[in-house]
């Protein structure tokens, strides 16, 4: 509540003769909600605008500030309060009461009594507010009336349902659609006690951010393929947690029934995803628990004739002993590698940090399971590490920042792919503020047309200039009340993140980069990188090893800085490291994935700590399951530097974090004399050691730009754009269909005179030919596309780019498929 | 008592092709434009403030008065928009008039578009009335034609476009934001007030919506002058108005008469009632109107006398009902429509029209009992003023004028167990020899 005595610009108002003060404008519901008193309401709903269309808000105003009342009761979702205003609602006010009894008992006519098998049963606002402020007996039933029925329920998409004679019409799911999504594929269709929530028939309702619809129902009207019937609202457990699936950090709340997730909801947190979140965060839960789970540890015999034999069970004790022997072995040998991936929370991060460092002596650490780069580093250490909300760095950027800034640029990233929740902030900002935004980026995108954006059309390869060109551009140069946002996918392009740091820092642009996975962040914070080690500190940095090392109760840490993911992959096949500790990493995401599974088989022993069987578990000498984000406390850390705990949700005794299986390791390996053991075996004992161990507070290192390459227009054929799409074929979008069937379909998107030249129309199948493979897909005339490119989505339903396609940076040709 | 007429939009009506151009501009007309177009335009907006203008679709605002609301300091384009979406039952005067005398609309909208400085106005016609949708397109082509339209209309410098866009058939569209919500493209429902359609009405814009013969009056008025106007009518309810007859009366049809004129004068105009019966109820201005009865028939038909008799002067569609018809049948056929064209937005309307329909069907079938009446009049309580815009009020309007007026005769199906009358008795064939089955 604003009550700030020294504000006078407030509005004082009376409502049930409580003095409230408000913001000017403030809707009179609102100014209810401040004094304590809950006025019933359908389709108010705070992030959407006013609509006054279900009429349950009615109060009585005798005074409109003015002396005079109004003749009738008022929609106080409707009506913004005036100086001296007097409310009465149905608390003081007969006339409010029986106007909102007379609503609610219409609002039944025709609603269907079949709370016992509907599924918002037990947490409907209907069924709540009829309770409350309705009558007990149907007049309407006891009248013998006759409802209005429709044949049950319609799809509106793959995965959201709508049973029509729930609906109550209240606009809340289109006015989303088309006032925070900018998809307006429902509406309204015919009229009267008929009149219904509609799609065109040859337009599903494809919304990244469907499910959110199902959420703010006020009825049971829309619901889920995922959960429908499933369960009933008071038989769940509802747990607050963050959505794993991106670097937003979404708010979520996961329900769960003995022992199993049943639905996940957004949770609210005005500071980031204010209400909503994806359908990748809200449906995509089913990952952890399908066939493939990992249930126990496993290690790797050797025949009798010393040939590798077949993974058996095993114990937790024994496989840490395993591992460690043959760890400890593969140190002596030459090394360990240690490939954490992106998908770790900042505590199971550090872990792997640690254990590098203090137990198997290397900087040999490396989150990136994916494409990257040298510079890509020398940015992450100097620039990315320790900015942000909960950063020491100063020019932090926040989602409120997104929405306060002038331009915001947008450089190898599509927020509506890879970051939703950025993507709903930037739209709302242009949409209120007229933000612009500046997407430097091969097509306009649709994500692009909905923030109202602007393509400054480039080229894969071509960032660099693109980005230096927008210093005094003409049309859209930058300055300081710019932001630029960009994506993990500008390493692959030499001198784009030199280009963009250059541009940050003439113009006075604030910088921020936003990766694409949740645990990205957080492994830079920690440490699991070659060159830094937690809290910023880089390996070069002889006072900084000092520093941690003396944190860690170690006489010294590795001096030299480690290989990166891809030189360890490279030295574990050259035989140059024997060992390999791998984490969640899918070989399939990697910058060549024919070499990361060389790696595995040229390894002499490797360790694989996953959550479900992969490629990786199948060249593994010992296999340590790990507990899926819901069973594990952690914290992500979000692209804005914002730390992100939660706690298990579900209690699986078997499932153990990295950070304590890591432990398990590290004791075994002190056990062989081979470094220290980690010292913590808890998630709460690492958040302790992180917050003692604080940032670096010496010289950060500087960033060590690289001169911009050829461009794109370099080589036969066509350069390959491509990013992954928000719902495609990722592991942690498995186990739910119907969530994979509201997918954009793969295509290749060309620009006109690229397909033209290739003599292909829209929607030709056209096969495209890389360095790896080929792909055969519909082709997509891309009006605004670049000339001289190809866009496809890197990892869609077989189009698995790096291993099927193309290497990174390299070109690929198009022809018809039938030529 | 013929002189008790006043023929001013009516007046060429009688006259061969009576729509088209030279029979118009033979009785005078486009002959107010110049001297309007001579004018400054807030002298003309002034004009139409003193005559006293009110509003002829229903509600009776002054129209000069909604003119001056324009923010003309607004850098948007001003739009004039005419209503003429006419679909209330028992209402049938602007369709009529833009049959037999397009162009004194025409010549209303240009005059009306000179005062509030819009260059492009839209009249918005009911969609299923396409005869009366051509008519004044080609009245518009015509008075293009003649240069009344385009630019630098007749030398005065100023511009205008009309459009004549033909609705899609929804009674919603009437309400004018709902309008102006079908003109810009989208669904037909009403807008959220404010912002008032003069600070941001059609595409954002400020804009005059006005009914067809609040528009066609404005050329008399600038040709005759406010003066002349005004003297016609009551004290506040100033000028002439079309008045239409329906029902039982000998001779239906419109009779163009000063506001404050009696039923009892029109229906004595009109022939009588029907030979051999007599005046049973009455709606003053449409269904949306409470009804009244014989005992009203000496009312001045005016804004004030009918909203002392708890009514509305409304569209003044005078739809008179004898005594062979059954007023719980009626009602119950003027809830359906309601029920039918509802939009759907708000709960009060949606969910109330089709719930007064289940409880009026089961009254008139002589089912349920007298506690009905009131669950009725309780029901229109929680719709009436509850409800987004209008339509739902004046959905309440004929059940509970029915009820207050003759709640014996729907007593009088409880206790008969069915309709006590014949409906063929009030049919235009009743009595004679071929007789017809009524079932509807």
């Amino acid at each position: 509540m604003t009550t700030t005595p020294d504000r006078t610009d407030l509005v004082t108002v009376t409502i049930d003769g409580v003095q409230v003060d408000v913001e000017p404008g403030t809707l009179v519901i609102r100014a209810a909600e401040q004094a304590g008193i809950q006025v019933p309401r359908f389709c108010d709903h705070p992030l959407l605008k006013p609509v006054g269309a279900c009429r349950q808000c009615l109060v009585d105003v005798p005074d409109a500030g003015n002396g005079r009342g109004f003749p009738k009761p008022q929609a106080s979702c409707t009506l913004p309060v005036s100086p001296g205003m007097v409310v009465e609602t149905q608390a003081s006010s007969p006339v409010a009461d029986k106007a909102q009894q007379g609503v609610m008992e219409l609002l039944l006519v025709n609603h269907p009594l079949d709370c016992p098998v509907c599924d918002k049963g037990g947490e409907c606002p209907l069924q709540n507010q009829a309770m409350s402020n309705g009558r007990t007996e149907s007049r309407f039933a006891a009248n013998e009336g006759t409802k209005r029925t429709f044949p049950k329920p319609i799809n509106l998409s793959p995965q959201i349902l709508l049973d029509r004679e729930r609906c109550i019409v209240c606009q809340r799911c289109t006015r989303f659609a088309s006032e925070i999504a900018g998809d307006p594929f429902i509406s309204l269709v015919e009229r009267g006690a008929r009149q219904q929530i509609g799609i065109a028939e040859d337009a599903p309702f494809y919304s990244y951010f469907s499910g959110n619809t199902i959420q703010i129902c006020p009825v049971g009207a829309l619901t889920s393929e995922a959960y429908r019937f499933r369960s009933r609202p008071f038989d769940l457990v509802s747990t607050p947690s963050v959505a794993e699936h991106d670097a937003c950090g979404a708010a979520i709340r996961v329900d769960h029934r003995r022992g199993r997730v049943l639905r996940r909801l957004a949770g609210d947190d005005a500071a980031v995803n204010e209400e909503w979140i994806t359908d990748k965060d809200r449906f995509a839960f089913a990952w952890p628990a399908q066939d493939d789970r990992l249930g126990y540890p496993m290690v790797r015999d050797t025949e009798a004739d010393g040939t590798r034999g077949e993974l058996r069970p095993a114990s937790w004790p024994e496989a840490f002993a395993v591992a460690a022997r043959g760890l400890a072995a593969a140190k002596a040998a030459g090394g360990v590698g240690l490939l954490p991936g992106g998908r770790l929370t900042a505590e199971d991060a550090y872990a792997w940090s640690k254990l590098a460092r203090t137990g198997l002596g290397t900087n040999d650490v490396d989150f990136r399971a994916r494409p990257l780069s040298a510079e890509e580093e020398s940015f992450l250490s100097a620039v990315v590490v320790g900015s942000g909300v909960e950063g020491w760095k100063p020019g932090a950027v926040t989602y409120a920042d997104l929405e306060s800034a002038r331009t915001v640029v947008l450089a190898g990233l599509e927020p509506e792919d890879e970051a939703g929740t950025i993507f709903l902030r930037l739209r709302k900002a242009s949409l209120a503020s007229g933000l612009r935004v500046l997407a430097v980026a091969p097509f306009a995108t649709r994500g692009l047309a909905k923030m109202g954006g602007t393509l400054v059309p480039t080229a894969p390869g071509d960032e660099p200039a693109a980005l230096t060109g927008l210093l005094g551009h003409a049309d859209h140069g930058v300055d300081a009340d710019t932001i630029v946002l960009v994506g993990e996918r500008l390493a692959l392009v030499p001198g784009a993140l030199s280009a963009a740091v250059e541009l940050a820092a003439k113009s006075g642009a604030r910088l921020a980069w936003v990766p694409r996975r949740a645990g990205d962040r957080g492994a830079v914070e920690t440490g699991a990188l070659p060159g830094l080690l937690p809290g910023g500190r880089p390996v070069a940095d002889a006072a900084a090893r000092v520093d941690a090392a003396a944190h860690w109760g170690v006489e010294s840490l590795p001096e030299t800085p480690g290989r990166d993911a891809d030189a360890i992959v490279a030295a574990a096949a050259a035989g140059d490291l024997a060992g390999l500790l791998v984490g969640g990493v899918d070989p399939a995401d990697t910058a060549d994935p024919a070499a990361f599974l060389a790696a595995l088989q040229a390894a002499s022993f490797v360790v694989s700590l996953e959550v479900r069987a992969t490629a990786v578990t199948a060249a593994a000498d010992v296999v340590l399951p790990v507990a899926p984000p819901v069973e594990k406390a952690g914290s992500y850390v979000t692209w804005d530097g914002r730390v992100r705990p939660f706690e298990a949700v579900l209690h699986t005794p078997a499932a153990l974090p990295d950070c304590r299986v890591l432990a398990g390791i590290g004791e075994e390996l002190a056990a062989l004399g081979v470094g220290r053991a980690l010292g913590f075996r808890t998630v709460d004992e690492v958040r302790g050691e992180l917050a003692q161990l604080g940032p670096w507070d010496g010289e950060a290192p500087a960033f060590v730009p690289v001169a911009a390459g050829a461009g794109a227009a370099t080589g036969d054929g066509l350069a390959l754009a491509g990013w992954r799409t928000l719902l495609d074929d990722g592991s942690l979008q498995a186990g739910d269909k119907h969530l994979a069937a509201t997918a954009r379909p793969a295509v290749v998107r060309l620009s006109p005179a690229t397909a033209a030249e290739a003599g292909l129309a829209d929607g030709a199948s056209a096969t495209v030919t890389g360095d790896r493979g080929s792909l055969t897909l519909p082709v997509e005339v891309v009006d605004s596309m670049v000339d001289g490119t190809a866009w496809v989505p890197t990892n869609s339903y077989g189009t698995a780019v790096l291993s099927r396609l193309a290497s990174p940076g390299s070109r690929v040709s198009v022809k018809g498929a039938d030529q | 008592m013929t002189d008790t007429l006043t023929p001013v939009l009516t007046e060429p009506w009688g006259a061969d092709r009576s729509w088209t151009r030279e029979v118009y501009e033979a009785h005078g007309g486009y002959a107010a434009l110049d001297k309007a177009l001579a004018m400054a335009p807030d002298d003309v907006i002034a004009a139409v403030k003193d005559s006293g203008l009110r509003g002829r679709g229903g509600a009776g605002f002054p129209t000069g008065m909604k003119w001056s609301f324009i923010p003309q300091e607004n850098p948007n384009p001003k739009y004039l928009v005419v209503n003429a979406d006419e679909s209330e039952p028992g209402t049938c005067k602007d369709i009529p008039l833009m049959m037999a005398n397009p162009h004194v609309l025409v010549e209303g909208v240009i005059i009306s578009s000179y005062a509030i400085r819009a260059k492009k106005a839209f009249i918005y016609i009911r969609g299923e009335v396409v005869h009366v949708i051509r008519r004044v397109q080609n009245a518009v082509r015509e008075a293009y034609e003649a240069g009344h339209l385009g630019t630098d209309i007749h030398g005065s410098g100023f511009d205008l476009d009309i459009v004549v866009h033909a609705g899609a058939g929804a009674y919603i569209c009437g309400e004018e934001t709902a309008l102006l919500e079908g003109l810009e493209g989208r669904r037909g429902q009403p807008r959220l007030r404010p912002p008032f359609p003069a600070v941001a009405g059609l595409y954002a814009s400020p804009t005059v919506i006005n009914n067809v013969e609040s528009i066609a009056s404005v050329p008399s008025i600038i040709g005759h002058g406010a003066d002349w106007f005004a003297s016609m009518g009551t004290e506040k309810s100033k000028g002439m108005g079309i008045f239409s007859l329906s029902g039982h009366v000998k001779r239906p049809g419109q009779y163009e008469a000063p506001l404050g004129i009696t039923l009892r004068e029109l229906v004595d105009l009109a022939g009588g009632m029907r030979e051999g019966h007599e005046l049973k109820f009455w709606t003053p201005g449409g269904s949306s109107t409470p009804l009244l009865t014989a005992e009203h028939v000496d009312l001045p038909l005016d804004f004030e006398s009918m909203a002392g008799a708890g009514t509305m002067l409304g569209t003044r569609a005078l739809q008179l009902f004898d005594e062979t018809v059954c007023v719980v049948r009626a009602v119950l056929r003027w809830t359906e429509f309601y029920k039918h064209e509802s939009c759907g937005k708000c709960t009060p309307c949606r969910e109330g029209t089709w719930w007064l329909v289940q409880t009026l069907a089961r009254l008139e079938k002589g089912q349920g009992s007298e506690e009905d009446l009131d669950l009725l009049l309780d029901q229109c309580d929680n719709i009436l003023g509850r409800s987004f815009c209008a339509l739902g009020d004046g959905a309440t309007s004929p059940i509970s004028s029915s009820i207050k007026h003759f709640r014996d005769e729907y007593l009088a199906h409880l206790t008969h167990g069915g309709c006590p009358f014949d409906p063929a008795a009030s049919t235009v064939w009743a009595g004679s020899a071929d007789q017809q089955e009524v079932t509807a």
